[in-house]
């Protein structure tokens, strides 16, 4: 797209979504939010992006094939799921921190399954974007 | 730790999605994965074969609130077997599978789905069997549509939406189920639907599943979309299909009618009925065909309709039987599939008019082949003979002799398609045959690819012919499934922690 004022705000907008991603990301435990909507933000962001810019600029922005970010995201979803197991517990039991971290809030098990998932997301979602611009 | 297998064939599938486009060392991976699942599965039988049931409550919730998982017997028998199945397919698969498919993903799908139905087959809660049931079809999909020919998507079109009806229709039936007891762990369901007043409800409840997983398994009126798509895909995805995916349908209606609806007479006399009818459609279906894909086709439907008999005449016995036959089925009609691989790669067609001189240029394969195609018949002391025995045994006990009749009507259609499949393509001589497949023929393939072909069907063979001379051990096995099955108070009081033990 050829408008400048689409250009300017899009740059703008990248860091600022992907941050509200993470923040989305880091709520959704307790509060609506979560891995699965803070991935899809984090993709649009990307894809606001390459609207700007084209295709060429977003990739090399991410710089790493998205395709690798779906297993990255699945050994942590998996890793957080036998977690437990370790320690003597069932699987998939939630292990918290004791007290919150700073700005971070409550960590525990459960957020890196989130972290998975939006890894997972935002892989898929990229791979499929990218792969249907690449066709037409 | 009973969740392991399901986790390991996880973790082989993520790691198979690290190598992308690293298809030669995407088999080597592959066949490593499938021999370790294989490993644990054997680990896991013996555990559950020791200590009887075990359970893992998963994120510590404990039973009716939370999801449980269960290993009994059944359960790990399955998922032994779908081990065997998985390692057989993956072997296979590295011999024959086009370079452009494995680079689209075939293996780490394989594993996903591998790991899907050892999910259902360990799980204790109605509503993850549902979850457990899409991972299985999204990921059978995928294998489906893997190369995107024509014909490839005309088949998934169909099994894509009969599949996707069955799915919604399961999905009613768990609302019906949450809605009459207010909870979705198996046992606990079990203990509630016992003592509701309201029979009828809870017919209609069996009725629904009956139709959801009659579509899935492919049972008298609704079986169509199988022999319309099993051929499509290449022969080892057909396999995996053929052994592992109709005998989930029948999985979960043995789990839910021995454990949650327990014998319901009325739905014991429909069920007698579509048996018959599947057996003798199934049947004559194979008989019209000339496509070796589809004659394979119609035989599952044919047999399915062996295993809802015995669900349907609902006795110990009966249900040995059906164990019994679920045992030597996955095993035989995995390795038909691959069968007809290795005839379509040698001889570039599965036209049967046009096959022939197998045994002729091919004599050791071809008695080799002969092993899974007669014990598919059931000729003693073959390993369908045996499961056939105690169908009729069982029959003969709850005097059904129509059943009886079209049990044995099934047999000998069975023997005169088998028949007529070998005097056609081994016996018969062979006309020249038209080189239009393309990728490599059998002759041109590597000695290790060859091997890599051939290895499987001797692996699965040889679990044939001891499932056929070893009965006895299997008969000891079924028969402690069956017993668990038809008592299902050890089952539930296991779940609802009476006697919970920690992994």
């Amino acid at each position: 797209m050829k408008s400048l004022i689409f250009k300017t705000a899009s740059t703008y907008l990248l860091p600022l979504l992907l941050l509200f991603s993470i923040f989305i990301l880091l709520r959704g435990h307790y509060l609506p939010g979560g891995g699965f909507v803070g991935g899809l933000m984090a993709a649009i962001a990307f894809l606001i992006h390459s609207f700007a810019f084209g295709m060429k600029e977003t990739q090399n922005i991410i710089k790493i094939n998205p395709g690798y970010l779906m297993p990255i995201g699945l050994v942590f979803a998996v890793g957080a799921a036998i977690a437990p197991y370790f320690i003597g517990a069932p699987i998939l039991k939630g292990l918290w921190f004791e007290e919150p971290f700073r700005f971070i809030g409550m960590v525990g098990s459960a957020l890196f399954f989130d972290i998975g998932v939006y890894m997972v997301v935002i892989g898929a979602t990229l791979t499929i974007m990218f792969s249907l611009t690449d066709t037409v | 730790m009973i969740v392991l297998p399901i986790i390991f064939q996880f973790v082989a599938g993520t790691i198979l999605l690290f190598f992308w486009q690293k298809t030669t060392l995407q088999k080597f991976l592959s066949i490593l994965f499938s021999i370790i699942g294989l490993g644990i599965s054997i680990w896991l039988f013996l555990l559950v074969w020791e200590n009887g049931i075990m359970i893992t409550q998963s994120g510590d919730w404990k039973a009716p609130f939370g999801i449980s998982f269960v290993a009994d017997t059944f359960g790990v028998t399955m998922v032994l077997l779908s081990s065997i199945s998985g390692l057989a397919v993956s072997i296979f698969s590295a011999g024959s599978m086009r370079k452009e498919r494995l680079e689209f993903g075939f293996f780490p799908i394989l594993h996903f789905l591998i790991m899907g139905l050892q999910g259902a087959f360990l799980t204790g809660d109605i509503f993850n069997l549902y979850v457990w049931f899409e991972v299985v079809i999204i990921s059978s999909f995928v294998l489906l549509t893997l190369g995107g020919k024509k014909q490839q998507l005309e088949g998934a079109l169909k099994y894509v939406s009969l599949n996707l009806l069955a799915s919604s229709l399961f999905l009613i039936g768990i609302g019906f189920i949450y809605g009459l007891t207010g909870s979705l762990n198996m046992a606990d369901v079990a203990i509630k639907l016992d003592n509701l007043q309201n029979r009828g409800l809870v017919s209609v409840t069996s009725g629904i599943f009956l139709v959801a997983f009659g579509i899935k398994s492919a049972i008298f009126p609704m079986y169509f979309w199988l022999p319309a798509s099993y051929h499509t895909p290449p022969p080892a995805v057909s396999a995996i299909f053929a052994g592992l995916l109709t005998k989930l349908g029948i999985y979960a209606m043995l789990r839910t009618f021995t454990l949650m609806f327990g014998g319901d007479e009325f739905m014991g006399d429909i069920m007698v009925i579509l048996a018959a009818l599947t057996i003798f459609s199934g049947g004559l279906g194979a008989l019209l065909q000339q496509n070796m894909g589809k004659i394979f086709g119609y035989l599952i439907v044919c047999h399915i309709g062996f295993l809802i008999a015995g669900l349907g005449m609902y006795t110990e016995l009966a249900i040995m039987g059906t164990v019994f036959y679920l045992i030597h089925d996955i095993i035989v009609k995995t390795n038909l599939f691959m069968v007809s691989g290795l005839i379509l790669k040698i001889n570039g067609t599965q036209d049967i008019r046009e096959l022939g001189g197998m045994y002729k240029n091919f004599p050791i394969i071809s008695l080799l082949l002969a092993i899974p195609l007669f014990s598919l018949v059931g000729i003693p002391p073959l390993s369908g003979f045996w499961a056939k025995i105690f169908l009729i045994q069982a029959g003969l006990q709850t005097q059904d002799y129509v059943l009886i009749g079209f049990i044995v009507l099934g047999s000998f259609l069975t023997l005169w398609v088998i028949a007529r499949l070998w005097s056609e393509v081994f016996w018969k001589n062979g006309i020249d045959l038209p080189k239009k497949a393309n990728g490599l023929y059998f002759s041109q393939m590597t000695k290790t690819d060859q091997w890599l072909m051939v290895f499987p069907i001797v692996l699965l063979s040889g679990i044939s012919l001891y499932i056929g001379f070893g009965a006895e051990n299997i008969i000891i096995l079924s028969q402690r499934i069956s017993t668990e099955l038809m008592d299902p108070s050890g089952y539930i009081e296991a779940v609802l922690g009476l006697k919970t033990m920690t992994p």
